[in-house]
């Protein structure tokens, strides 16, 4: 038994917080925010650093997710890691995302078995069409890897939306960071990936979630730190205002709460690396503590830093919005409750 | 990272799974649940068992009768004792405070005399910290020992003391520099309980269990050879057997609570609970409080086997662990309906669930409060200004 990363891991991890932390300062990350959303020019820089390598294990996107879950990364480095990578067997060359989600699937679960959006066999090649909602960071990305319906099953294409720009269509989004969209396709021609659309999704679901639940820890980590470091030094009547229990208890309760979720996520990570025969009761519940610790650890932030937190100006929100973007992937935790209810009540 | 056991770590658990399938009656895990309070003369029997087989104080060292084994031995025998729902070691105190702060501290003469009678369960220790005017301030402690040639005189209450009614020595934190003040002036010391002078009254709780007892010490004579540690060096050796207190513990909270959560598995079934969607939610959070809490202990264990040091992860297992029991514990009575007032013959599990429910309410108390505990997380962990 051994729960900790490795030697190696650990440098990753250093290396990754101290290039977020020179290159993409929160006053940065909220101008991107404010702006696109992301920096078209980090896909390099992360290219270079060695992030989309693909020799890099789940463990090692633990790290990473949970990194740029502290820094708030503005790239699509989870979608075209956890999500097209995932599903293709290995991170794609250009940022590239996933779209599962349409009238007839809810979810990844739903998707591994029916979709509405349609894929045609045509005279020189296969066309989709149908309208596929909720899809991440597609105004971002070079390519979507596409869950469609061929005959009566499932199967994945790959989508060129530089070729096919009319099919995208960006949607206001909370988190501004990591931003949907609504892929419409209307005769569009795609390749067809040869991989098992069941296993590729079941696949893409255990790494997903596994790594935000790790990126939610680097989140909710960020707003107990910011609320911590405010605590110390915001005066009122005379004392830190850190010193009054109950300021301290609130931030004691976000520690333990992200401890728990911390370990979690760890492990949920482990379980999907090793195909561990519980992967998906470790996934469920990583789930439904990352939800817990990230937003209500941002929560407990925004009462703790009083109407400072509840700004505009303030960056907490930031983190507050991906919280709940991590919190809403897939469904929610109550459906992973359901799911853990059927794993241990039958 | 890698949560699979070693071979040596296999093989173990497989033997202590075969051991406990053949010492523990057939019919044990469909038997009900047993109310309140343990039989001590069972417990002893089955301690000694465990002692005979090898499974006692196994993370001591060797030459006081461990196995000197590391700590992710004693994680493996906990959770295999709570997968049959085995009873525990009777020897709470000595092995898991007692025994350690002695190792630690103690002199080889301490050692000779109470190690290997802790481990076997022919020594029961209790502790006797807490004081009418001490609970959360520890450091407050008023009972008094006055050195007298090579004795030293003990007279002052304690209180809250578990097993103090069947226990044949005491660890005693005592003031023995009159006017000394908080940390100073304080020794602890191994007390024999049967010594004249001490009485023990027991006090009842709100689950009508006298499990906790005042003692008083009324000029109890105490060899100066039974200080542990220096004389007025007494809060240092207190802050070992705290440490050990809620350093080791978690393993067992989990064990205890995975144990709790089995039964109220069975409790949501034959109640016809388990079909609720509402309950369905609550047990499932109640898993994933369970799971939290199990692979925090494995995180620390892993901090704690490589850096000797328990990691500040492990602070919040006691926290996390009695609260949870607590939302447990009720939500087990909920599912009772009116019968959750039935809480004896004709009750569910003739008031099993009453008991462990009312008695859960202590252990946002007992060793360290939760109040206590979040300055500790608050101040020692986040490094917040002290509150006081």
């Amino acid at each position: 038994m051994d729960f900790a990363f490795s030697e190696e891991q650990e440098m990753l991890r250093s290396a990754a917080r101290d290039w977020l932390a020179d290159r993409y300062p929160i006053d940065r990350v909220v101008a991107l925010a404010d702006g696109d959303g992301w920096d078209p020019g980090v896909w390099q820089e992360l290219t270079e650093l060695g992030w989309l390598d693909p020799d890099l294990g789940l463990l090692e996107h633990a790290v990473l997710a949970e990194e740029s879950g502290y820094a708030l990364l503005p790239a699509p480095w989870f979608s075209s890691v956890a999500l097209a990578g995932a599903a293709v067997g290995a991170p794609p060359s250009k940022p590239a995302t996933l779209a599962w989600a349409d009238d007839a699937a809810r979810t990844l679960r739903d998707a591994e078995t029916t979709v509405a959006c349609r894929a045609d066999d045509d005279v020189d090649g296969w066309r989709l069409t149908g309208l596929k909602r909720a899809v991440p960071d597609l105004a971002v990305v070079a390519t979507a890897v596409v869950a469609a319906r061929e005959h009566d099953r499932v199967a994945l294409f790959r989508v060129d939306l530089a070729d096919h720009p009319e099919t995208v269509h960006p949607l206001s989004t909370q988190d501004r960071t990591r931003r949907l969209g609504e892929l419409r396709l209307d005769g569009t021609p795609a390749e067809r990936l040869d991989v098992d659309a069941g296993v590729a999704l079941r696949a893409v679901r255990r790494t997903a979630l596994a790594l935000l639940a790790c990126e939610a820890t680097g989140v909710a980590q960020r707003a107990l730190d910011l609320a911590v470091e405010y605590a110390k030094t915001r005066t009122q009547f005379d004392r830190p205002i850190g010193s009054y229990q109950g300021v301290s208890y609130r931030l004691a309760n976000a520690y333990m709460t992200l401890a728990l979720a911390r370990s979690l996520a760890y492990r949920a990570a482990w379980c999907v690396s090793v195909d561990d025969p519980a992967q998906d009761e470790a996934v469920a519940s990583a789930a439904v503590a990352a939800a817990r610790a990230a937003v209500g650890g941002c929560e407990n932030a925004i009462q703790a830093m009083g109407g400072i937190g509840f700004t505009w100006d303030h960056p907490l929100h930031r983190y507050y919005k991906r919280a709940q973007w991590i919190a809403g992937f897939d469904g929610s935790p109550t459906r992973h409750r359901a799911e853990l209810a059927d794993l241990v009540l039958g | 990272m890698d949560f699979r056991d070693s071979p040596e770590e296999a093989a173990f658990r497989t033997e202590l799974r075969s051991w406990l399938a053949g010492e523990l009656p057939p019919d044990w895990r469909d038997r009900q649940p047993h109310v309140g309070r343990w039989d001590f003369a069972a417990a002893r029997q089955w301690t000694r068992k465990l002692f005979d087989a090898g499974y006692a104080g196994l993370t001591w060292p060797r030459e006081f009768g461990g196995k000197g084994l590391p700590p992710t031995y004693q994680a493996i025998y906990l959770e295999e004792m709570a997968r049959v729902d085995a009873p525990d070691h009777v020897g709470v105190i000595g092995l898991g405070m007692a025994g350690p702060t002695i190792i630690a501290h103690g002199t080889p003469e301490q050692k000779a005399i109470h190690l290997r009678g802790i481990l076997s369960g022919e020594t029961i220790f209790c502790q006797g910290f807490s004081e009418p005017g001490s609970g959360s301030d520890l450091a407050s402690v008023r009972t008094r020992a006055v050195k007298e040639g090579d004795e030293f005189i003990v007279t002052g209450q304690k209180v809250w003391s578990s097993y103090a009614h069947v226990a044949d020595w005491c660890i005693l934190l005592t003031r023995s520099e009159p006017g000394s003040e908080k940390h100073r002036g304080l020794t602890y010391l191994l007390v024999d309980m049967h010594s004249d002078g001490v009485e023990v009254r027991p006090l009842r709780q709100i689950t009508g269990d006298p499990e906790f007892n005042e003692i008083f010490f009324t000029d109890v004579r105490v060899p100066a050879t039974n200080v542990v540690g220096e004389v007025g060096g007494g809060w240092r050796v207190a802050m070992t057997t705290l440490l050990h207190e809620r350093g080791t513990l978690g393993f067992a909270l989990t064990a205890r609570l995975e144990s709790l959560l089995g039964r109220l598995l069975t409790t949501a079934h034959k109640t016809g609970a388990a079909g609720d969607p509402l309950v369905r939610d609550r047990i499932a959070d109640l898993y994933v409080d369970l799971q939290g809490l199990r692979y925090t202990n494995y995180r620390a264990l892993t901090t704690l086997v490589k850096t000797g040091v328990p990691g500040p992860e492990g602070s919040v297992a006691k926290l996390h662990w009695s609260e949870t029991n607590q939302r447990l514990t009720k939500l087990a009575i909920e599912l009772l309906g009116q019968d959750g007032q039935l809480d004896g013959e004709g009750g569910f599990w003739n008031g099993y669930w009453q008991y462990q429910q009312l008695r859960s309410r202590g252990n946002t108390i007992e060793a360290g409060t939760s109040e206590i505990l979040r300055g500790i997380i608050a101040e020692r962990v986040l490094g917040l200004p002290r509150s006081r």
